[in-house]
């Protein structure tokens, strides 16, 4: 499998506190990736580097091009960036931010695209004209999701899509994720506070520390690690 | 009640100028956060393009219209690029103060470019009346009116139907999550400075015929358009239109009804619109009410 994202040493720094201290990962093409890590490690940091929301020092390859510029930039190149804490247009209402997610893309199949979110999260067209800010934070967080996949993106990145969930809800969103992988190969860059679940579904994961990379490899090999069960997993 | 009527549609001609204005207003406060106070001199520089187009340069007065609305776009994004965007980021008290300073650089200009002088302009609207049910009404208001409410109605659109809209929408009121799916949202801003400047353009065209061609023919309009816009909500397009012409009708009717307001006290009858609303309701008629993040 080839590499559709690389960090190499990666670098960033909000003012004099450097968040990330040379970051190098790989996120192979169709794969999901998962980043864990203690609260202030630099997971969130880590994808805003990616997408250009931080400015970064070092390597960021994407599709075998030097990623560069801000956000704008990464999502013309396929990416989309699902933050922390949600990220709807919470002023637009539930169809528009669908139809915003397809900003990017030119072609006449939005529509059929949005029916398509509609199969995966069944609510979305009853609640087509609510205001997205009015959402319960768990819709807001499926929303924020959905208006990601409209974009098609090449590689999707999730900042903590567990946060707020009922637990049924955290299920649900993480089955979709791997649906999605498994049948259209979508490649996925999440970070979870949830372990158990992100190694479940994540081929491979990084740990970090303090913005580097303290650990990484597959998930069967960082459940069997005694440290990440200590730390993480609590058995 | 035939006088009655009549006023009630003269003041809904003067409000439809207030909304255009108040909602040109609206459109720059929800992207950048603050007032153009510049909105009726650039106003104004429109208007004097179109006149010079019509007695200089042998155009009829529709087609010097659409030129004129073109050139304001043209210099809405202008402004933007080269005066604006450089002092977006900082405090917002930077750009009110650069939009002062617009003000009084544009009024210099034009007072420099075109004279001080007073000038007549012509309607494009034939001067007489026609009679609905015993009201008189004037072509001059029916036009002005439905100018107006169509400029307002095709912006409308522009904004709910239409990609680049949605996508001005969401710069203006979530700029960090529109950059995440792609918007370039500083383009997005320079648009949003066009359209205003050329909404702000039908109002100044529609107001010269009335007050006459001047430097500061728009100095009253602006005020009257900052009352429409704080009555409405100031985040609010639908606001800002409602606004104006409730303002409109209204002093027309005060100025007609109660004595000793009369022509003269318009304008400290607007500020007290302003003052009242910001004391009873804010957010206006129909903003929503901040809910303060704790
Ligand atoms: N906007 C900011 N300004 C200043 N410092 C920041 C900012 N955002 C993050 N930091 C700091 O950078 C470091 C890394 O933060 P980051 O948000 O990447 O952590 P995280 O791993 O995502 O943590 P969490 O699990 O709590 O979300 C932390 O020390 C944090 O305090
Ligand atoms: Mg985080």
């Amino acid at each position: 499998m080839t590499a559709l994202l690389e960090l190499h040493a990666v670098e960033a720094r909000y003012g004099p506190l450097q968040a990330l201290r040379g970051i190098t990962l790989e996120v192979p093409e169709g794969s999901i990736v998962a980043v864990l890590g203690a609260n202030g490690a630099g997971k969130t940091t880590t994808l805003r580097a990616v997408s250009g929301m931080v400015k970064r020092d070092g390597e960021i390859t994407f599709a075998g091009k030097p990623l560069r510029g801000g956000p704008e930039a990464a999502a013309r190149a396929g990416i989309a960036h699902v933050p922390e804490g949600r990220g709807t247009l919470t002023e637009l209402s539930v169809i528009e931010n669908l139809r915003l997610g397809a900003y990017t893309r030119r072609g006449r199949s939005v529509r059929a695209d949005i029916e398509r979110m509609a199969d995966y999260f069944p609510w979305i067209p009853e609640r087509g004209d609510q205001t997205a800010g009015t959402l319960s934070g768990g819709e807001q967080q499926m929303l924020a999701l959905a208006r990601a996949l409209m974009s098609r993106p090449r590689l999707l990145m999730l900042d903590e899509p567990s946060v707020g969930l009922a637990p049924l809800i955290v299920r649900e969103i993480f089955s979709i994720i791997s649906t999605l992988n498994e049948q259209e190969g979508l490649t996925v860059l999440v970070v979870e506070q949830d372990v158990r679940i992100a190694l479940e579904v994540a081929a491979t994961a990084y740990v970090l520390e303090v913005g580097t990379v303290a650990l990484s490899g597959t998930s069967a090999e960082l459940r069997g690690d005694e440290a990440v069960r200590r730390s993480y997993l609590g058995y | 009640m035939a006088a009655f009527f009549q006023q009630v549609v003269s003041g809904l001609a003067s409000g439809s100028i207030y909304g255009a204005l108040a909602l040109s207003i609206v459109l720059i406060h929800r992207a950048t956060g603050v007032i153009n106070f510049a909105q009726g001199e650039m106003a104004t520089f429109s208007t004097y393009i179109a006149w010079t187009l019509v007695t200089h340069h042998g155009f009829s007065y529709w087609p010097a219209f659409v030129v004129a609305l073109v050139v304001s776009f043209l210099g809405g994004v202008g402004i933007h690029e080269a005066v604006i965007r450089p002092v977006e980021r900082g405090p917002r008290i930077r750009v009110v103060i650069v939009t002062i300073g617009l003000l009084l650089v544009l009024n210099g200009l034009v007072t420099w470019i075109w004279s001080g002088e007073v000038r007549a302009v012509q309607s494009p609207f034939p001067a007489r009346t026609i009679d609905v049910g015993g009201v008189a009404i004037s072509w001059q208001d029916i036009g002005t009116i439905a100018v107006c409410l169509l400029s307002v109605l095709v912006l409308g659109a522009f904004f709910r139907c239409t990609k680049t809209g949605l996508a001005m929408r969401a710069a203006a009121t979530n700029p960090a999550e529109a950059r995440l799916v792609g918007v370039r949202v500083s383009r997005m801003l320079a648009v949003g400075w066009g359209l205003a400047a050329a909404l702000g353009a039908v109002a100044g065209m529609l107001t010269a015929p009335s007050v006459f061609l001047s430097p500061n023919m728009m100095l009253t309009v602006l005020i009257y358009a900052f009352a429409a816009a704080v009555l409405g909500g100031i985040d609010s397009p639908v606001g800002a239109v409602v606004g104006g012409l409730l303002l409109g009708v209204g002093l027309n009717l005060l100025g007609t009804y109660v004595d000793f307001v009369g022509s003269d006290l318009g304008l400290p009858a607007a500020l007290l619109v302003i003052l009242v609303v910001l004391l009873v309701r804010p957010a206006g008629l129909f903003g929503k009410p901040r809910v303060r993040k704790v």
